[in-house]
């Protein structure tokens, strides 16, 4: 049988149940007495241990059975629920981890996840007192292997030992077996307790065959080795002889808990049965060709006798199991009829299909482009409801793609904690907005410039204890982690109850790299901006968490490699807040046509504010100044034909101004038409031009012909850069606000 | 003939065609030159239009195309070989090439002023280039294929379309813009 696509599965199922178990240790740790939780975490280590048995990972089944008998201490109650153990566990949890993708890898562990193992498990077993179950239960003496036999379908399995009912065939000793050296076999796996030899069969001497073989055996065995490994110590003489082997009743609840743990697959009893544990494969086969055997003289008639039934006949399990096994199948028949089930899909069909509908956002564009030039209003209308329809599946098939950002979120729940241990602060995190979504690719590429600020504040933000109660505030700091969507956008906020940046000291380190010049006059929000730039880090001890000097550097050009920003908030002596602006999907924007020239270049609907007209005298003031009188705000202006160094002549009549915002900051983009609304599907320029400021991108028109997607952001930088170019003081000093380049400033 | 053998030779066979195509190289015009260019890193030859202009680039790249859906930037040869801008004509082609290797692999398009022919150039008909004395740069000639009137340049284009060379050029372009 082909285990491949199982064992995939169970990699992905280990890799979520981990992440639940890790999810209610923290959960454990504030709520020390909710049973629900540690049944959970009883239930994912179990879970993973059984199913990994099935396929014969015994270093994780090993590993795993130790974890899942200090929770199982737990949760009888019998061991308390200390920040002891929940560190060990939360370490073995990450060492089981590292065991499943060692096989997962078909790896082997790397000499630090082996010495992590040995520490963990001596640990385990230092915790557990010593090695478990000392069934010291004196073992039943079986007076006749037939009473045992029947015992064995019932509830006497009440031993913590197996039990083993051995009739080897006749011809055992004609093939070359010798009955005994299976026994030896037996002894590697376990203690034979017990060994009651079975003479029924031997007939009278006169008659004794000294070449067959008569004898039967009645094992108790106690072992840790599972079901299958018992059964494949006979694996030769299988075929001709009589094997029974029974659980010990301690396994018989180990399978039905496992059986109840199964995933919600629809499964068939002896799929359910063999996934648990409690039946081999052989043995199922076996059942099943019985089965047939009995069905088939019985015509239609007489109905097949269950699986089940059959099996508990067999002595193969125990009738228990198999009505547990029969719950969790009804479970799942009924859970199925109900619930709308979700779907697991591979990531690059999801892509393909928002390909597809962006070329179907393209080509519908210019059906609609084309229906307005013929003026055929029959088909004009029909366009529109076409469009309408294909904004609807792109609205529909973008959403695919969107998920929670609560998962990325909970993973810090763990890093707080430990890095909070560490550096020996008592730090809470808060978390809001969970349920905000975003495409799947940013959230995928936000994690690690999130964990850079997630670290940076608690290693350079959030003060020691002392230092915080010195100042009057709790003792335990507060971070926040929240999300929120603003203006066709996510905005994702770090915040500490910290000391705020340090301006001065900012200032004398920068000062120091060689960053800005001694005698810069830089604004506060210049100076907090710093901290972004290259090489920047005000760390006077390089700790292993920050303080390298590459973390917001990295951070900034991670976040603008998304299309996104970041902006700095701080408040000396109580926080500091940094927002991350990210745009929600990175396929496909709601986009604006501008034409200069012949050009048409693209903005994001949602950074354009409004537009005006540009005609006249105010036309020729803005153009002498630069900055435009906007309902007496100042304006600072950008001509795109001058910024792109483009040719042509404005037209005579009138210039459009597109009012963009920013962040904090506003500019007026001036251009020669505007041309409405635009579905747009972007596509990356390549890596030629990824030096390019101030473009972000481009689509295809329904024309074909390409259009370049304007960066906002890029074109502030460049309006800042154009300082001396436009010569309108006034208005470049707003401009430059918004400028994250401080060397211009040297 | 058992299977191993045929095996074998269909290997040999593809390999046969892999150096003919080798051997094949397209013929164009820039100027008054004519240069050759390998066979194998053509995709396709097309009518010159359509190109949009990117802002801030240096002037070798005229800008991007669409090509049925996707977005390939079109290189000034003439440009990039000799800082003369291409005048375009009736004639003028874009020859999209794919270069670099594995996962860097890139489709890009070439502005030449005519495409000639395919002609099979044999590996000891051609000679070095001139190490000095051409009008571009000696690391840009792969070699000199004799023909009947006379050689053609034969370029070396994954060197003169270097991605990383451009990108620092288009880098250098933006910080004086």
């Amino acid at each position: 049988m082909n285990l491949e696509p199982a064992q995939l599965a169970f990699f992905a199922e280990a890799d979520e149940l981990l992440t639940r178990m890790e999810e209610s240790l923290l959960g454990l740790e504030s709520d020390p007495d909710n049973h629900e939780l540690i049944d959970e975490i009883f239930r994912a280590a179990h879970t993973i241990k059984g199913t990994a048995g099935v396929f014969g990972f015994d270093d994780v089944v090993h590993f795993t059975h130790e974890v899942e008998s200090l929770l199982d201490r737990i949760r009888d109650g019998r061991m308390a629920v200390t920040a002891a153990a929940i560190g060990l566990l939360l370490r073995s949890k990450d060492h089981i981890g590292a065991l499943v993708r060692a096989v997962a890898e078909k790896s082997e562990l790397d000499a630090g996840d082996v010495r992590e193992g040995g520490e963990l498990m001596a640990a385990l077993l230092d915790l557990l007192g010593r090695k478990a179950p000392a069934a010291g239960d004196s073992i039943v003496e079986s007076a006749a292997p037939e009473l045992v036999r029947e015992a064995g379908g019932d509830d006497c399995v009440s031993t913590g030992n197996w039990h083993l009912s051995l009739r080897f065939g006749s011809d055992v000793l004609r093939s070359g077996m010798d009955p005994l050296s299976f026994l030896r076999f037996l002894g590697t796996l376990g203690d034979i307790v017990h060994l009651h030899a079975v003479c029924d069969a031997l007939p009278a001497w006169s008659q004794l065959d000294p070449e067959s073989c008569y004898l039967g055996f009645e094992i108790d065995f106690r072992s840790e080795a599972s079901k299958s490994d018992i059964e494949a110590v006979f694996e030769f003489v299988r075929d001709d002889c009589v094997i029974h082997i029974i659980p010990p009743y301690a396994r018989v609840s180990e399978y039905l808990d496992v059986i109840r743990a199964l995933p919600e697959d629809d499964l068939k009893i002896g799929e359910i049965l063999v996934l648990s544990g409690a039946l081999t494969r052989a043995e199922l086969e076996r059942g099943l060709v019985r089965q047939l055997d009995v069905g088939q003289p019985g015509e239609r008639v007489a109905q097949t006798q269950p699986l089940g039934e059959i099996l508990v006949e067999d002595g193969s399990v125990n009738a228990g199991v198999v009505d547990a096994a029969l719950v969790k199948q009804k479970q799942v028949k009924d859970a199925k009829a109900q619930e709308a089930r979700s779907l697991r899909i591979d990531a690059d069909k999801l892509d393909h299909l928002i390909e597809l509908v962006g070329e179907l956002v393209i080509a519908s564009a210019g059906v609609q482009n084309i229906s307005q030039t013929l003026a055929n209003i029959p088909l004009s209308e029909a366009s529109e409801v076409l469009l309408r329809l294909v904004n609807d599946v792109r609205d529909q098939a973008l959403s695919l793609r969107m998920v929670q950002i609560g998962a990325t979120f909970q993973r810090f729940q763990r890093v707080v904690r430990d890095v909070s241990r560490e550096l020996g602060k008592d730090i809470e995190l808060v978390i809001n907005g969970a349920e905000t979504e975003l495409d799947k690719t940013v959230v995928e590429h936000i994690g690690d410039p999130l964990m850079h600020l997630v670290r940076n504040a608690m290693d350079h933000g959030i003060e020691q204890t002392d230092v915080r109660l010195a100042r009057g505030k709790p003792a335990r700091a507060r971070l926040t982690l929240g999300a929120r969507h603003e203006a066709g956008g996510i905005v994702i906020v770090v915040a500490d109850d910290g000391g705020g940046l340090n301006r001065e000291k900012i200032r004398s380190k920068a000062i120091e790299r060689g960053l800005i010049s001694a005698d810069a006059q830089l604004s506060e929000r210049e100076i907090d901006r710093l901290i972004f730039a290259p090489g920047f880090s005000t760390a006077d001890q390089v700790s292993n968490l920050s303080g390298r000097g590459v973390g917001m550097d990295v951070v900034r050009r991670n976040i603008e490699a998304l299309r996104g920003t970041v902006e700095i908030h701080t408040v000396p002596g109580q926080g500091t807040t940094l927002g991350i602006r990210l745009p929600l999907t990175l396929a496909i924007i709601d986009g604006f046509l501008i034409g200069v020239g012949s050009t048409t270049f693209v903005l994001p609907v949602g950074v354009i504010v409004e537009c005006v007209e540009l005609a006249g005298g105010q036309r020729s003031l803005a153009r002498a100044r630069g900055y435009l009188d906007m309902r007496g705000e100042v304006l600072p202006l950008l001509w795109l034909r001058d910024a792109f160094d483009m040719q042509g002549e404005a037209p005579t009549r009138r210039e459009n101004v597109v009012i963009v915002k920013f962040g904090q900051t506003r500019m007026g983009i001036v251009v020669d038409q505007l041309m409405g609304e635009h579905q747009t599907v972007i596509r990356p320029l390549g890596k030629l031009f990824q030096a390019l400021r101030g473009v972000s991108g481009s689509t295809i028109l329904g024309s074909g012909e390409i259009a370049l997607i304007l960066d906002v952001a890029g074109l502030l930088q460049l309006a800042g850069r154009n300082e001396h170019q436009l010569q309108a003081g006034a208005a470049v000093r707003a401009l430059a606000e918004g400028d994250g380049v401080p060397t211009t400033t040297a | 003939m058992d299977a191993k053998s045929s095996l074998a030779l269909a290997v040999v066979d593809e390999d046969d065609e892999f150096q003919e195509q080798q051997q094949q190289y397209l013929i164009f015009r820039l100027g008054a030159e004519s240069y050759a260019l390998g066979l194998l890193s053509v995709k396709e030859i097309i009518e010159y239009g359509g190109v949009t202009q990117v802002p801030m680039m240096p002037p070798f790249v005229r800008g991007v195309i669409n090509l049925r859906g996707r977005v390939v930037p079109v290189i000034d040869l003439a440009q990039r070989l000799y800082g003369e801008k291409a005048a375009v004509t009736r004639r003028t082609c874009i020859v999209i090439v794919e270069v670099g290797t594995g996962e860097e692999r890139l489709d890009m398009g070439v502005i030449v002023d005519a495409v000639s022919q395919v002609v099979e150039i044999l590996p000891d008909a051609i000679e070095p280039g001139p190490s000095f004395g051409a009008r571009l740069r000696a690391d840009y000639i792969a070699g000199m294929g004799k023909q009947d009137d006379g050689f053609v340049i034969m370029l070396d284009i994954e060197r003169i379309l270097l991605t990383e060379e451009m990108v620092s050029l288009g880098e250098l372009t933006n910080a004086t813009a």
